[in-house]
This record gives C-alpha cells, structure tokens and sequence, in this order.
C-alpha cells in the first residue's frame, strides 16, 4: 500500500534536513524553557497538535478503515512511521491483555547527529513522537498513553517507544458508526 | 453531469466550508401592465410569486428588481416600498426581474447543521445494527452525496443525479483538505476553511471532475 500517485505530487525531503530542523526547536526551546521538564511537556504537546492535523493526511492516504483491535492499530503505526519517517519500527513485548506493546527502532532519525550533554539526562528528545501518536489516536477515538522505556541517546541499544491503550472514546464516536 | 456545489461540516455539526461551483443563474425580466396578473406575498424577507406561473416566471421565485433598481427585502434601494409601488396604476408599465432566490450564507449554516441530525437518525432507524449514516440522497433534480471520514468531519457533494463517481471524488476533496487546510498553520481546527490554496486546488479539482470525468484525476 503506498502513497498512492494523485495530482498533489509526493513530495520527499531528505531526512538530514528534517532531523535539523527538529534539533533547532529543541535547542530553541532548551533556551526559551531551561527547565527540562517543561520542555519534555512542550514537546508532547507540539505533537499532540501535530497529531491531530497529521491523522486526517494518513486517512486521506491510505483509505484505512477503523480499527477494532490494538494489533490493527499497531500495523496502522508501523505503516505510518514508513510514511512518514521512512523508517519501520519491530512491533514487540506485547503485554497478555493484548493492550500495550512496544515499538521498537534501531535507528532513530530525530536523532541522527546527536549526543545528549551530561546534564540533559532527563530530556526526552524525541517526545514529539509521543504527543503525535497520542494526538492522532485520539482523533480516531482511542485513548492511549505512550512513553520512552529506552532511548539511544542514553546508552540503551535500541530506542523503544511504549503504547498503552486506556479506552476508546464512546462519546465522540461520530453518529452513524456503531 | 455538473456538480452544483460543495459542503464540508464540522464534527461538531458546524459547516466550515461551503463552495458553489455552478448554479444555474435564472432571471427573468419582462414588463408588465396594470394591474399585475402575479400573486405576490411577502416571506422570510423576501417577495416570492405564491401564484400564477408564466413564461419562465415560476411559483417561488423572488422580485429582484423594479425598473432596474434591486430590491431588497421589500424595500427598493430609493427606500420606496415595492408592495406600494406595484399596487398603485401611476407606476405602469414596470419593468420586474424576477429570478430563483440566493440561499444567504446564514441559511446554508442551518441547513447544514439540519443534516447532521438527520444523518444520525438514519443510521439509527436503520433494522441493521451498525449502519452508517446518509451517504446518498437523491432527488429528481441534484443529487448528494456524503462521506463521513473516521474522525468524524462530513464531506458533502451536491452534483447532477446522473453524475457518477462522486465518492471518489470526495476522497479527493478530503485529501485536498488534509493537505491544504489542515498544514496550514494558520488554520485552527473546527473553525470555517478560509484557505486561498485550499480553494483554488479545490476549484482545479471540480473543473478537472466535471471536464474529464472522475477517472481522468
């Protein structure tokens, strides 16, 4: 299933540029904020906001249908970031409810150049990723939390990214689907 | 085939874009004698012909101008009442325009949040569990189609009933949506669609539609 050819040609960007441009709103904001909580706080909420807009490109795209089961959603997620970041994260560590599970990257391109100073330790560099999946699953009714259980940049040997699903979101289920 | 025009309506059930792509212009202007052989009545701000259809003048159509001068409402722009003018033998023979009254923007806005019930009704009088809502509503002169993405924001085409291919045409019209509104910055969600790119692709889009057919897109 690819992006299908339509009249709005594909545009492709290098990664390089991207990873760039993402270090220089993380460095902004490490300036602006100081504290690096709230910057881990602002970069979940960018991509919350990112989320929410980036949801409706995927649907436009793919003409994926809902989602009735987490394993669904989890190739849903694995197909977006090829989409998006050209990368396809391992779907691991499923928990036995079925509920949560990991994605799991070898590489990562958000952070492709770079090295966390000592004292940034706690910076959750690319939790953009976190507000984004959080934003777009919930544009699709689906109350989930997402975090980092280990991260390159901190010494582990892959990046993992850890979703739960909490509930799905009855109230704002459009009329007309179930 | 013609696609008459496009409606987008908020999850919410506000509609933020609305587009007229071709409606037919009717107008008619003739001159008439004393006294007036039409039936005119007064309703919803507007002087509709209530009875005596002829020529292309047709129950329901609104006075749009005396002599050349708008009307509006039932005043003429001079501040004369047209009623008055049409009652009174001195003023004859006058010139009238009479044309298919304009929905104004305010009664589009309530139409469309009249659909969204209705679209929920109808998934729910449905005798099969799990139905959607209207995705098609026809009618001896249009036709309308609707597509209701996951997120919950409604698509509507209006289009001649004998067009084809409308729901993929719509798809694209999502996809035109998600590329030019929604990565617009300056585009807050739920908000009416006030995007330039977002129009003009649109526009290229229905041209393309209504030219080639749905397929050469």
């Amino acid at each position: 299933m690819s992006r299908q050819s339509t009249r709005l040609d594909v545009k492709k960007v290098n990664s390089e540029l991207f990873t760039l441009t993402y270090g220089a709103i993380v460095s902004q904001l490490m300036k602006d904020y100081e504290n690096v909580e709230d910057v881990n706080k602002q970069l979940d909420r960018m991509g919350y906001n990112i989320g929410v807009r980036m949801v409706e490109d995927f649907l436009a795209r793919t003409n994926a249908g809902r989602c009735y089961d987490l394993r669904e959603t989890a190739d849903k997620i694995q197909y977006a970031f090829k989409m998006y970041l050209g990368i396809t994260p391992a779907l691991t560590n499923w928990s036995a409810a079925g509920d949560e599970f990991s994605l799991t990257f070898d590489t990562n391109p958000l952070t492709e150049f770079v090295e966390l100073p000592d004292n940034y330790q706690n910076l959750k560099y690319s939790n953009i990723l976190c507000g984004a999946l959080r934003g777009s699953c919930e544009m699709v009714q689906m109350d989930i939390s997402c975090w980092f259980v280990q991260d390159q940049l901190k010494g582990d040997l892959a990046t993992e990214l850890r979703i739960k699903f909490n509930k799905r979101l009855e109230d704002a289920i459009p009329a007309g689907e179930d | 085939m013609g696609i008459y025009g496009v409606y987008i309506v908020s999850k919410s059930g506000g509609l933020i874009f609305n587009y007229d792509y071709t409606v037919p212009k009717i107008e008619t202007e003739q001159t008439f004698s004393y006294p007036l052989d039409l039936k005119l009545s007064y309703e919803n701000n507007r002087l509709l012909v209530s009875f005596g259809q002829r020529d292309n003048i047709k129950v329901g159509h609104v006075l749009l101008a005396i002599n050349g001068i708008p009307v509006s409402g039932r005043k003429l722009e001079d501040n004369k009442d047209a009623l008055e003018m049409l009652d009174d033998a001195a003023n004859y023979p006058l010139n009238l325009k009479f044309g298919r009254p304009k929905m104004t923007v305010n009664e589009k806005i309530f139409l469309a949040s009249m659909f969204y019930p209705l679209f929920a009704i109808a998934s729910q009088l449905s005798p099969e569990p799990r139905s959607s809502g209207i995705e098609t509503l026809e009618a001896d002169t249009f036709k309308l189609q609707c597509f209701q993405t996951l997120t919950g924001i409604k698509f509507i085409v209006i289009a001649d009933p004998t067009h084809t291919g409308l729901e993929q045409l719509l798809k694209k019209i999502y996809e035109i949506y998600a590329d030019f509104a929604l990565k617009n910055p300056f585009y807050s969600l739920e908000m009416p669609i006030r995007c330039e790119m977002f129009d003009t692709n649109l526009q290229a889009l229905l041209e393309q539609a209504d030219k080639n057919g749905i397929n050469g897109i």
